[in-house]
């Protein structure tokens, strides 16, 4: 297996359960050994040196439960060899921003979940990583500090860190991912542009409303058909046409359209389309 | 790469400020010196009087028993089932029965009634008594003149004196060196395992806490766990080094006191010849105690004592670590504590048999094995070792150490990231032997 990480992407690492992602993380962050190959960031081999330059937010989240926020993000600051002073800077500052700011003399214990994910979150990001590994960034926050984390992300983004994206929310991959990448069974079954592989997986099925009645020809397949709340006809239309205009011209020949649109594979049914048809194999 | 130092510290640093630490820290120097004290306050107060009737058929100890500050004598002529009576009513605390004595060889039907069980000092002494008593007899009805029983007399008291081999004699109190052996070596026994289990607790915390793995990207599983390791040998250091302070402090604040006590005793009572004996007898056996102190090499008793205190507790906390990593929780850890504190327990258990030949052949080669050398070593110190076995069991501790912390260090980087699985000795041995 090998994949590329694009400077300055958000990369979706993508998989079913027991995939091998949090393994592969693993091997990024030298955290275990490969049996072979090679991890390369920037060009460079990774070392024990280099690796300092990743910020890993693990899936399970882990903070030393009886110590002062504070003291526990100066620590973790100066374990990835930041200065004392610098390291003060950038926590108050993060702590502002997050505003946690009156929490530094708290321990982790007295926090709710959602702050210590924060507390955890600003660890990792703290010595400014140019590459970001984040395991399920968004389990634990409701959706207004879900909303605040996934802001930072686009930020660090901006400033320059390469971010890879664990994830089961396929909405946020949706949402986030310039660049994805499935795994099953520590094999890689695509990975590319998202944008790319939505394209790869067009089927020219599309979505119409209308009013009036419709039957599969020779030029399209009626899929399914429903009523929506309108009283309308909803249907799912597949066409072997190549062209969107031909399919739709032929259907205003029999109906009245009130919405026409290209339904373009999520990620969501391309992650199970494929990962079922990979079990069935 | 100064990652270590950070860990060191942050481990010293926590565990030093939390409140358990800091009460401990000041709260059993009081507890030892009260403790002590309050021995010593008995001790020199003394048991209560006891009230003894004395009957006495025989005629023949007539004057033996003597009333002093432990016992008051008092002989009776009553019947027998009469002065029983007494002891069943309590008045008294104990009875003296001397049936009339026909065969000297053979003094039979001596009794000692008493409500309860009687202290066996108590009773050995009244049978030394009755037994010289008899001796003296026999003796003067053998033909020897009072003069010649008084001349025979001799009060021996041996002074031994430890010859080294280079000759010079040192005064050697086998009776302090025993008491010094015994609490450094249970100092040391204590302090690797309260020690050693924080150790463990806090690899499992780490572990289960998942801290470990935010960390360990940025240090490796061998720092991280040597981290741990020192720290918390520098939080027993500390603790220790308080401990002597603290509790030298108040020894010499309470023996200032106990004094100064005795000495407005002294102005109150008026009594001075009475209230001159008294100090003389708080200042007797501190004299003693000093004296005895001086007879042991102090110098080198302390540095062994430091050396063993820290040996023996790095040992033994690289394989808690190692416990600590390879488990989920607290309650898993028995199965694997317990191979680890058996030959630290056999050591204190042997502690007894050292002690009768502390320069035999078992000694020494407890005192040569690691695993038990820092308990063994310590109690065998006190009476004087050679040399070249001090620096033997020294070197083969250090060796061990590195033994240990090698193969915890092999268990440790695996067992760290490992969760939910069911783990046992095969276990172990695989991650073990898996390659780097």
């Amino acid at each position: 297996m090998s994949l590329d990480i694009p400077e300055k992407s958000i990369f979706g690492l993508l998989g079913p359960n027991g995939a091998g992602k949090t393994t592969l993380i693993r091997i990024i962050t030298m955290i275990i050994e490969q049996d072979e190959g090679n991890v390369i960031l920037k060009g460079e081999k990774m070392t024990t040196e280099l690796v300092r330059r990743i910020g890993y937010l693990p899936e399970e989240r882990g903070l030393y439960k009886k110590m002062k926020v504070g003291e526990q993000l100066l620590y973790l600051a100066r374990l990835k060899g930041l200065e004392r002073s610098e390291a003060t800077k950038r926590i108050k500052s993060w702590l502002e921003k997050l505003q946690l700011s009156d929490w530094w003399n708290k321990t982790i214990e007295d926090l709710s979940k959602g702050m210590a994910q924060k507390v955890q979150f600003i660890a990792t990001v703290l010595h400014e990583p140019d590459l970001l590994i984040l395991d399920e960034p968004f389990s634990g926050f409701d959706p207004v500090n879900a909303d605040i984390i996934k802001n930072e992300i686009l930020e660090l983004r901006e400033k320059g860190a390469t971010i890879i994206f664990s994830t089961h929310r396929m909405e946020s991959v949706e949402e986030l991912c310039d660049h994805i990448a499935l795994i099953d069974q520590s094999q890689k079954i695509l990975d590319g542009k998202k944008l790319d592989i939505k394209e790869k997986y067009r089927d020219g099925t599309f979505l119409v409303e209308y009013t009036g009645s419709l039957t599969s020809n020779s030029a399209y397949e009626l899929l399914s058909s429903d009523t929506t709340e309108r009283g309308l006809t909803s249907s799912i239309v597949k066409t072997s046409l190549s062209d969107p205009n031909e399919l739709l011209k032929s259907l205003i020949s029999k109906v009245e359209i009130h919405s026409f649109v290209e339904r373009v594979p999520s990620v969501n049914e391309i992650f199970i389309s494929q990962v079922k048809g990979g079990n069935h194999e | 790469m100064n990652n270590i130092g950070l860990i060191i510290a942050r481990e010293y640093l926590t565990r030093v400020k939390k409140k358990s630490f800091i009460i401990m820290t000041f709260l059993a120097p009081l507890l030892f010196v009260g403790i002590f004290g309050l021995i010593a306050y008995l001790g020199s107060k003394g048991g209560e009087t006891k009230n003894i009737e004395v009957l006495d058929e025989s005629g023949l100890f007539a004057e033996l028993f003597v009333s002093d500050d432990d016992e008051t004598y008092i002989y009776i002529d009553t019947p027998l089932d009469s002065a029983k009576k007494h002891v069943e009513q309590g008045t008294i605390d104990g009875l003296i029965y001397v049936p009339s004595l026909n065969d000297l060889d053979n003094p039979e039907d001596i009794s000692f009634y008493a409500p309860g069980n009687p202290s066996l000092n108590l009773v050995r002494s009244i049978e030394r008594k009755i037994e010289n008593e008899i001796e003296s007899i026999k003796l003067l009805r053998s033909g020897l003149t009072q003069e010649m029983l008084d001349g025979l007399e001799s009060n021996v008291s041996i002074h031994s004196i430890n010859l080294s081999s280079s000759g010079e004699e040192k005064d050697s109190s086998s009776r302090t060196a025993t008491g010094v052996g015994y609490v450094a070596a249970f100092m040391i026994y204590m302090f690797i395992f309260i020690y050693g289990a924080q150790c463990m607790r806090g690899v499992i915390e780490e572990k289960t806490s998942r801290i470990v793995e935010v960390i360990i990207s940025s240090v490796r599983p061998f720092n991280l766990m040597m981290g741990k390791v020192l720290g918390i040998a520098a939080v027993g250091f500390t603790q220790l080094a308080m401990w002597i302070v603290l509790t030298s402090v108040l020894a010499s604040v309470g023996i200032n006191v106990f004094s100064a006590r005795a000495e407005s005793a002294q102005q109150m009572t008026d009594a001075i010849e009475q209230s001159a004996e008294t100090q003389g007898a708080i200042e007797n056996p501190m004299d003693n105690i000093m004296s005895a102190v001086n007879s042991i090499n102090i110098p080198l008793t302390l540095g062994a004592f430091v050396f063993y205190f820290l040996g023996g507790y790095l040992l033994y906390s690289a394989l808690f670590a190692a416990v600590g990593s390879a488990v989920d929780s607290d309650a898993d850890a028995q199965q694997f504590m317990f191979p680890i504190t058996i030959p630290l327990i056999a050591a204190i258990a042997s502690l007894g048999v050292v002690l009768m030949e502390p320069h035999g052949s078992f000694a020494f080669w407890m005192s040569m094995i690691p695993f038990t050398s820092p308990v063994v070593m310590m109690m065998r110190v006190p009476f004087g070792v050679p040399l070249w076995e001090l620096g033997l069991s020294m070197v083969l501790l250090v060796g061990g150490f590195i033994f240990t912390i090698w193969l915890a260090s092999r268990i440790y980087r695996i067992g760290i990231l490992m969760h939910g699985t069911k783990v046992n000795y095969k276990v172990l041995a695989k991650w073990f032997m898996m390659k780097n």
